[in-house]
C-alpha cells in the first residue's frame, strides 16, 4: 500500500503525466519520466519505476490507453496516449488545481502579526 | 473506486503472469533506453547500466507494487490460497474425503431439517395475504370432529354479525376419503371430494388454473358441478382443457366439471395431512345441511387492522347469543391463525429436530477441529519454516481458513446434493401424515440457509487450528523432533476437551433419540382394543339403486355372505368409519335420568356397525351379546356400548338391559364391548356405541371389514371376484389394511424417532472416531515412552489397559457432561414423549452403555497397536 508521501505525489503525479502526453503526444513511459525529470529538476521522481504505477493506474481508470509500438531507436516499447475522458479529466484536474493553488498562494501572503 | 477500474482489478488477478512478463518487457526497454543515454554521453559500458539500474530503482518492489496496484491484493492473496489449498488436499486425500463426507451429511441433515422447517413454518400457506387467515373452530375435544366444527346456521349467523372478520367460509367436514366413486370412464376408482362453501375459494384468493368457480346459484341448489384438483387432472385426464364442460359419472350421478384448480391449492396437504383431495363439489347452505348438526370448518378472513384476539374477544361476545338461538349444547366459536392452527402442532418436534441437527453440526466442526488440529501439529514445521521466511502470522491464519472454507465449501455440494434427494423422498412420502409436507424442497431460502451453515462451519472448523499457527517462536517447532514439547501438551490438552465435548453431545442426542424410540415402542404396544393384524378394510357403499332400508339390508347380507364364502376369510362385518379416522359424536344418556346444562350427557362417539364386525376387528365382547342379522327395523331397537360409555351411564351395575336414549331414540343395550382407540393411538377411548346398520340410516359411507387366515392383501383379488355379482364397480385401489390405518397415525412420530435415531447413531460415529484420533494419536506420540516402559518390563497387557483407561476417562468426562445436559435438555421433549419420563432410566443407563461401548471399541485398536510396539526399534527411531 502506498504511504503518505507518495500519496501526496499521486495526485499531482497523475496531472504532470496527463499533462505530458497532452503536450508531447503519445509517449513510452521512459520517455514520460524523462520529461518530467526535466520539468522537476529531477526533484519529483525518487525512482524513475515510481512512474510505472502511475501508468497503470490511469490505464484502469481509462484515462490514458497503452499500445505496444516501436521507438524512436527502433525498440520495442509500450506507447501510452491520452484517451477522450482523460482529456476531460485533465482539463477538470487543471481548474481544480489553479483554484487550490491560487486560495494557497494567497494564504502564504497573509502577513504574520508578531 | 469505479466499476470499471474494479473489474479492470479482478482481471488483472487473472491475468497476473501475462501482467507480469508485460511489464518485465517494459521495464527492461525502459532500462535499455536510458542505457543508451548514458552511453551517447560517454559513460563506459558497465557505469552506464549500472547508473540506470539504481536510478530506476528496485525493479521487484515495483513489481510487487505494481502487482498491488493494478490488481486487488485480497483476491490475490486468496487466488493464491486457493491453488495452495487445492495441492494440499490432493496430497492428502484421504483426510480430504473424509472431511467432506462428514461435513458433507451433517450439512445435507441441517439443509433438510431446515427445508422441512421452511415448508412448515416460514413459508407462507399459498393463498392471498395469508397471514389475515384465521381457522375458526368450535371449542371441544382434540381429535372429535364433532365438537370442534359448528352447524350451518351459527356459521351464517357469524358471517353476518362478526365485524372483526370482513369475510368467513366454510368446508364440509365429515366427507370421507373415496366418497365420490368415479364410473365410465376408465377403471373404477374412488375420489375424495370436499364439498365447499361457495365464498371458500374467493376468501383464499385461489383462483382456477382453467374454468371457473362455483356459482352462488350452483351451491344453493346443490347442483351437480365439480371442480378438479391438479393433480386428479393431470393424473386421470392428462392436463387436457377440454375437460371443462364434459361430464363424470361420481356415485352414479353425472357431474359437470366447470374448473380445474392450480397446483399450489393443496387442499390435503393442508387441511387434512396426509390424504389426497381429488374433487371440490358445491356445499349447500341450507336448513337440511344445518339439520346435520356440526358438520362446519370455518375460515375467516380477519377485517383490516383487527388482530386475532380482538376477533377472539368479539367471538366471545357473539358465542353465547348464537348458542342460544340455535338451541346448542355446546357452541363457542375460537380463532387461531390459519398457519398456526396447520402448523402449529408440528412446532415441538420440529425444533427438537432442529436443535437435533444444531448439535450434529457441533459434533462435527468439533470432530474436524480435531482432525485439522492433528495435520497442523504434523504441519509445524512447515509452518514454522514460512514463518522463517517471512510470512506474517495473519497470512498463516488466512491460509488455513482459506483451506477449511474450500473443504467446506465441497461439503456443501455433496450436503446440497443429499439435501435435494432428501426432501424430495420426504415430499413424496405418502405414508407420513405431517402438514404440507408436499411443499418441501430446496428453495432459495433453503439454498441461502445451507450457504450461511456452510460459512459459518468452514470458519468454525478452521478457527481452532488456525490459533495453533506458531506465534513467534519459529525455533521451537524446527528442533522439536519427536519429545513432547509443551505446544504439544497443549494440543493435547485442547484435543482432548473437543472429545470430551463430541463425546457429551452424542449423549445429550442418544437420550434423546433413545427417550422418543422408547415411546415409539410404547405406542406401538399399546392395547388399541382391535387388532389391526390379518384385516383389511374395502368401501363398499350401497349404490343409489338400493333406495330402500330393506334393499340395503339385503345388499348387506349378500356382500356379507358372498365375502364369507371365500376360502380364508375368517369373519367380516360392515362400518361406518373406521378406527383412527373421523369422528362423530352425540349426546346420549339413561333413560330416566334428567340432564341440565350443567349436567350434560356425555358426548358419546358413533359407529354404525353390522353383526360381525366385532369379529372382524377383534374387538373383544365383554358382556350380552354381539349384534345379529335379526336386528332390523322391524325389530327392537338394540345398541352396544363400550366399556367407558357403561361406567359412565350405570357405575355399578350391569348395562345390559338398560334403555339409552339419543336425540330421541331410545335403545336397548344388549351387550358391552372392550373400548378401541379411535381417536388417535395415543389418546384414551372416551364413550362409545355401537349402533346396528340394519336399524338405522344414518350413515355416509360404508366400510366392509375382512379378518382373514394370512396376510390380507392376498385376499383382495379373491375378493373382489367374489363380490362381483353385486359391485362390478369396485375400484382395484381400495383395500387398505388395518395396519395402514395404524401406520399412518403413528406416522409423524416414527418420523421423528426414526430421524432423531438416524442424527445420533452419526453422532456416535463421529464421537468414536474422535476418541479414536486422540487415543491414537497420543500413542504415536508417545512410542518412545512406550517403548521405555516396555523395556522396562511393563507387560503389553498393563500398556493396553492404561491406553484403554485414558480412552474411557475421555469417555467418562463426556458421558458426565452429556448425562447431566441430557438431565435438563430433555425436559424440551415432554410434549413428545408417551410412556415414558423425561428422565428414563432405562433410557440414560442403556444409552451411557452404548456411548462406552463405542468408546472401547475406538480405544481398542489404538491399543493393540501400542502393545505390539517392538521397544528395540521404538528406542532407536528416537
Amino acid at each position: 500500500m502506498p504511504d503518505d508521501k507518495s500519496e501526496i505525489l499521486q495526485g499531482t503525479l497523475d496531472l504532470m503525466v496527463l499533462k505530458t502526453l497532452d503536450a508531447m503526444g503519445p509517449l513510452h513511459g521512459y520517455g514520460i519520466a524523462r520529461r518530467i525529470e526535466q520539468l522537476s529538476q529531477e526533484a519529483l521522481l525518487v525512482n524513475q519505476g515510481t512512474i510505472y504505477l502511475c501508468l497503470v493506474r490511469l490505464v484502469q481508470k481509462g484515462w490514458i490507453k497503452a499500445e505496444w509500438g516501436t521507438s524512436e531507436n527502433n525498440r520495442k516499447a509500450k506507447f501510452y496516449s491520452l484517451s477522450k475522458s482523460g482529456r476531460k479529466q485533465l482539463a477538470a484536474e487543471t481548474r481544480n488545481w489553479e483554484r487550490v493553488a491560487g486560495v494557497i498562494g494567497r494564504l502564504l501572503q497573509l502577513e504574520g502579526r508578531s | 473506486m469505479s466499476l470499471r477500474q474494479m473489474s479492470a482489478r479482478i482481471r488483472a488477478c487473472f491475468r497476473a503472469s501475462r501482467l507480469d512478463r508485460d511489464l518485465a518487457d517494459e521495464l527492461a526497454s525502459h532500462i535499455a533506453m536510458r542505457t543508451e543515454e548514458h552511453l551517447r554521453r560517454g559513460m563506459p559500458p558497465h557505469d552506464a547500466e549500472r547508473l540506470a539500474r539504481v536510478e530506476f530503482g528496485g525493479i521487484a518492489q515495483l513489481a510487487e507494487a505494481h502487482r498491488d496496484m493494478r490488481g486487488l491484493p485480497f483476491l490475490d492473496t486468496f487466488l493464491q490460497d486457493l491453488r495452495y489449498a487445492f495441492r494440499t488436499f490432493r496430497r492428502d486425500a484421504g483426510f480430504t474425503t473424509f472431511a467432506i463426507l462428514i461435513v458433507g451429511l451433517g450439512i445435507a441433515a441441517s439443509s433438510t431439517v431446515f427445508g422441512v422447517v421452511n415448508a412448515v413454518h416460514l413459508r407462507p400457506l399459498p393463498f392471498r395475504d395469508p397471514g389475515r387467515l384465521v381457522w375458526i373452530g368450535n371449542d371441544g375435544k382434540e381429535g372429535d370432529l364433532s365438537n370442534l366444527t359448528v352447524p350451518v346456521t351459527p356459521f351464517l349467523e357469524l358471517r353476518d354479525q362478526a365485524r372483526s372478520l370482513s369475510d368467513a367460509a366454510a368446508y364440509y367436514a365429515f366427507y370421507e376419503p373415496g366418497d365420490s366413486k368415479l364410473t365410465g370412464v376408465g377403471e373404477p376408482e374412488r375420489l375424495t371430494g370436499v364439498p365447499v362453501s361457495q365464498g371458500l375459494f374467493p376468501l383464499l384468493g385461489v383462483e382456477p388454473q382453467v374454468g371457473r368457480l362455483f356459482t352462488g346459484e350452483e351451491c344453493r341448489q346443490n347442483l351437480p358441478v365439480v371442480l378438479l384438483s391438479a393433480g386428479i387432472w393431470k393424473r386421470r385426464f392428462g392436463g387436457d382443457p377440454a375437460i371443462i364442460g364434459s361430464k363424470l359419472t361420481l356415485n352414479g350421478r353425472p357431474f359437470t366439471v366447470i374448473g380445474v384448480m392450480p397446483q399450489s391449492l393443496d387442499f390435503g396437504s393442508i387441511f387434512a395431512p396426509g390424504s389426497r383431495i381429488d374433487l371440490f363439489l358445491p356445499l349447500p347452505l341450507t336448513p337440511d345441511v344445518n339439520r346435520q348438526g356440526n358438520t362446519l370448518s370455518l375460515i375467516g378472513r380477519l377485517s383490516p387492522g383487527v388482530s386475532v384476539p380482538q376477533a377472539q374477544a368479539e367471538l366471545n361476545i357473539l358465542s353465547e347469543p348464537i348458542r342460544v338461538a340455535n338451541n346448542r349444547d355446546q357452541l363457542r366459536f375460537v380463532a387461531s391463525l390459519l398457519g398456526e392452527h396447520v402448523a402449529g402442532r408440528l412446532r415441538p418436534a420440529l425444533f427438537v429436530l432442529a436443535c437435533a441437527v444444531g448439535v450434529v453440526m457441533l459434533i462435527v466442526c468439533a470432530n474436524l477441529s480435531n482432525l485439522q488440529l492433528a495435520r497442523t501439529a504434523a504441519r509445524q514445521k512447515e509452518m514454522a519454516i514460512r514463518v522463517a521466511l517471512g510470512a506474517g502470522r495473519s497470512r498463516l491464519i488466512r491460509q488455513m481458513l482459506t483451506e477449511s472454507m474450500v473443504l467446506s465449501c465441497g461439503a456443501a455440494a455433496v450436503g446440497l446434493a443429499l439435501a435435494l434427494v432428501g426432501t424430495r423422498l420426504l415430499a413424496h412420502l405418502d405414508a407420513l401424515s405431517l402438514p404440507l409436507l408436499e411443499n418441501v424442497g430446496v428453495d432459495a431460502r433453503v439454498f441461502a440457509f445451507t450457504l450461511l451453515l456452510t460459512l459459518a462451519t468452514g470458519l468454525v472448523f478452521g478457527l481452532v487450528p488456525a490459533f495453533q499457527v506458531p506465534a513467534r517462536s519459529v525455533h521451537e517447532p524446527l528442533k522439536d523432533a519427536t519429545r513432547g514439547s509443551t505446544e504439544g501438551r497443549r494440543h493435547h490438552v485442547l484435543r482432548s476437551a473437543l472429545v470430551v465435548s463430541e463425546v457429551a453431545f452424542a449423549c445429550v442426542l442418544l437420550v434423546g433419540a433413545g427417550l422418543l424410540i422408547r415411546s415409539f415402542l410404547r405406542v406401538l404396544n399399546v392395547n388399541l382394543g382391535f387388532r389391526p393384524e390379518r384385516a383389511a378394510a374395502m368401501r363398499i357403499d350401497p349404490g343409489s339403486q338400493y333406495s330402500t332400508q330393506a334393499k340395503r339390508n339385503t345388499y348387506f347380507d349378500e356382500v356379507l355372505r358372498l365375502v364369507k364364502s371365500v376360502p380364508g376369510v375368517e369373519g367380516a362385518g360392515l362400518t361406518d368409519v373406521l378406527p383412527l379416522g373421523h369422528n362423530r359424536s352425540w349426546s346420549a344418556g339413561a333413560k330416566g335420568q334428567a340432564y341440565s346444562i350443567a349436567h350434560p350427557p356425555p358426548d358419546v362417539f358413533v359407529r354404525i356397525v353390522s353383526d360381525g364386525y366385532l369379529n372382524a376387528m377383534g374387538i373383544r365382547l365383554l358382556a350380552g351379546r354381539d349384534l345379529t342379522q335379526r336386528d332390523t327395523a322391524s325389530s327392537v331397537p338394540v345398541m352396544l356400548i363400550n366399556q367407558t360409555l357403561a361406567r359412565t351411564l350405570w357405575p355399578g351395575r350391569s348395562a345390559i338391559g338398560q334403555m339409552a336414549r339419543y336425540v330421541d331414540v331410545d335403545r336397548q343395550v344388549v351387550g358391552v364391548v372392550a373400548d378401541v382407540r379411535h381417536l388417535s393411538v395415543e389418546q384414551g377411548s372416551g364413550c362409545e356405541m355401537y349402533l346396528p346398520i340394519r336399524q338405522t340410516n344414518d350413515y355416509a359411507s360404508v366400510d366392509l371389514v375382512v379378518r382373514t387366515s394370512v396376510a390380507p392383501a392376498e385376499f383382495a383379488p379373491a375378493i373382489r371376484a367374489a363380490l362381483k355379482p353385486v359391485e362390478p364397480n369396485l375400484p382395484a385401489h381400495e383395500f387398505r389394511t388395518l395396519q395402514e390405518l395404524v401406520d399412518k397415525a403413528v406416522s409423524p412420530r416414527r418420523f421423528v424417532a426414526l430421524l432423531l435415531a438416524g442424527f445420533s447413531g452419526f453422532a456416535l460415529i463421529l464421537a468414536a472416531l474422535g476418541i479414536y484420533g486422540v487415543v491414537s494419536y497420543s500413542v504415536t506420540q508417545r512410542t518412545q515412552e512406550i517403548g521405555i516402559r516396555m523395556a522396562l518390563g511393563a507387560s503389553a497387557g498393563v500398556l493396553r489397559s492404561r491406553i484403554m483407561l485414558q480412552t474411557l476417562g475421555l469417555a467418562g468426562a463426556g458421558i458426565l457432561t452429556g448425562a447431566a445436559g441430557s438431565w435438563i435438555l430433555t425436559r424440551a421433549l415432554n410434549g413428545l414423549l408417551f410412556g415414558v419420563t423425561a428422565t428414563d432410566p432405562v433410557t440414560f443407563l442403556g444409552m451411557i452403555v452404548v456411548l462406552i461401548a463405542a468408546a472401547l471399541a475406538a480405544g481398542y485398536f489404538p491399543a493393540r497397536r501400542a502393545s505390539r510396539i517392538d521397544p528395540v526399534a521404538a528406542l532407536r527411531a528416537g
